[in-house]
């Protein structure tokens, strides 16, 4: 048996994996097998991590903090008792005393019609994989966070027009995300709109846009529709066995990465639903891994 | 990355269209993290069924004419040809298993 196994691979999974390592824990990290890497390989520059002044490409820098990893996915878990049981996509179950869950979160839909059908034709949630797609052409991002905002900015590289809608007046994104899309004359900011619906046969043609104070509807003409409204904690594996809160992330004891479940640690987005950073992510696993080594030290 | 043969522009209507054999085509970019991640579950997918099936690869930047005939906004998509038609279309990366339920007609 195994003394730990960590599932995920952004910055908590493997900042807990190079702890756990170093305390010679030989940790096993259930890395996905297409979402290695997390959050992070679907970005461009990151500029906010200590220690790379310059800015890092989000793969670059999750590729960097690689350990012993295994590129597979968690099919289902048994977390209670002393031993817990990980069955992975190639069926094969890997028993450990201990489990950090660092599986992340997965992005938000609108949840309006069309949007499943037309995902991958003109509805993309990935800017950098999509963007090429659009050169010359009038796209639109939908959300008001950092990732609207880099997803906007990114967007200039191809397309001629980038509108940026938002439900409210209130962008959370940074200052400097912010200023950076603000002062780009390809994006158009259209706030307090929400979007309603997604037009077009084979691909998107354009949106319709709903005023949230008149009510009026409007249609943009636009080839492509980038959603970024945040991402909802990956819990899915975990129902049923670990206590979440309201907001939908795993429950743990106050600073500590204690879940319900003894033995079973969990950290970075997966258990935030406030900060959600490379380095925040980073911070809680090594958190958890400390907090496992503690815990498997207390069975020996 | 992938050791699948590479199909381009020119060769399409002779390597895929011609196909007797369904045929995958992975359209795929050097700068798309998701088309690197699937890149070797699809080799896995090729050798296990390479008497079902076969996989190839595009490039869309070195290509852009076929790409925009099959009005690709997003990749990677891979794209299952049979008699020079297009008879499953699968977008992002995903697991093997997942691949491999989608790909059941073909490979089952």
């Amino acid at each position: 048996m195994r003394e730990l196994v960590i599932i995920g691979s952004g910055p908590a999974g493997y900042t807990a994996a190079i702890y756990a390592a170093r305390a010679s824990l030989n940790p096993l990290v259930v890395a996905s097998s297409v979402e290695f890497g997390g959050d992070l390989m679907n970005t461009t520059d990151v500029d906010n991590f200590p220690g790379f002044p310059e800015g890092i490409m989000g793969p670059e820098l999750m590729m960097s903090m690689q350990t012993e990893i295994m590129y597979d996915d968690v099919v289902s878990v048994e977390l209670e008792g002393p031993v817990k049981k990980i069955t992975l996509g190639n069926k094969e179950v890997v028993e450990a005393k201990a489990v950090i869950v660092a599986s992340g979160s997965a992005y938000r839909k609108l949840g309006i019609p069309d949007e499943d059908r037309l995902s991958g034709y003109g509805v993309s949630w990935c800017a950098t994989c999509d963007g090429a797609f659009y050169r010359q052409k009038t796209v639109a991002v939908v959300g008001g966070g950092d990732s609207a905002m880099e997803e906007a900015t990114f967007l200039t590289r191809f397309a001629d027009k980038v509108y940026l809608i938002h439900r409210s007046e209130n962008l959370r994104a940074s200052a400097a995300m912010l200023d950076r899309a603000r002062n780009d004359p390809k994006i158009e900011f259209i706030l307090n709109a929400t979007v309603e619906h997604i037009y077009g046969d084979d691909l998107v043609s354009g949106i319709g846009i709903v005023d949230t104070s008149s009510g009026n509807e409007t249609t943009l003409d636009v080839s492509g529709l980038f959603i970024a409204i945040g991402s909802d904690p990956r819990t899915h594996v975990v129902h049923g066995q670990l206590e979440l809160t309201d907001e939908g992330t795993i429950a743990v004891e106050g600073r500590t990465s204690h879940t319900n479940l003894t033995g079973v640690f969990a950290a970075g987005d997966v258990i935030d639903s406030t900060y959600r950073q490379a380095i925040t992510a980073a911070g809680s696993g090594c958190t958890a891994a400390l907090d496992a080594q503690h815990y498997l030290e207390s069975l020996s | 990355m992938s050791e699948a043969r590479s199909v381009t522009d020119a060769s399409f209507a002779s390597d895929v269209l011609a196909s007797e054999k369904p045929i995958m085509v992975d359209f795929w970019a050097e700068w798309c993290g998701p088309c690197r991640a699937v890149s070797p579950i699809l080799d896995q997918i090729a050798s296990e069924y390479s008497d079902k099936i076969d996989v190839v690869k595009m490039n869309v930047d070195e290509n852009p004419d076929i790409p925009m005939q099959y009005q690709i906004t997003s990749i990677p998509t891979m794209k299952v040809f049979k008699g020079g038609e297009v008879v499953k279309t699968v977008i992002g990366a995903k697991p093997k298993p997942a691949l491999e339920a989608e790909l059941q007609e073909f490979i089952g």
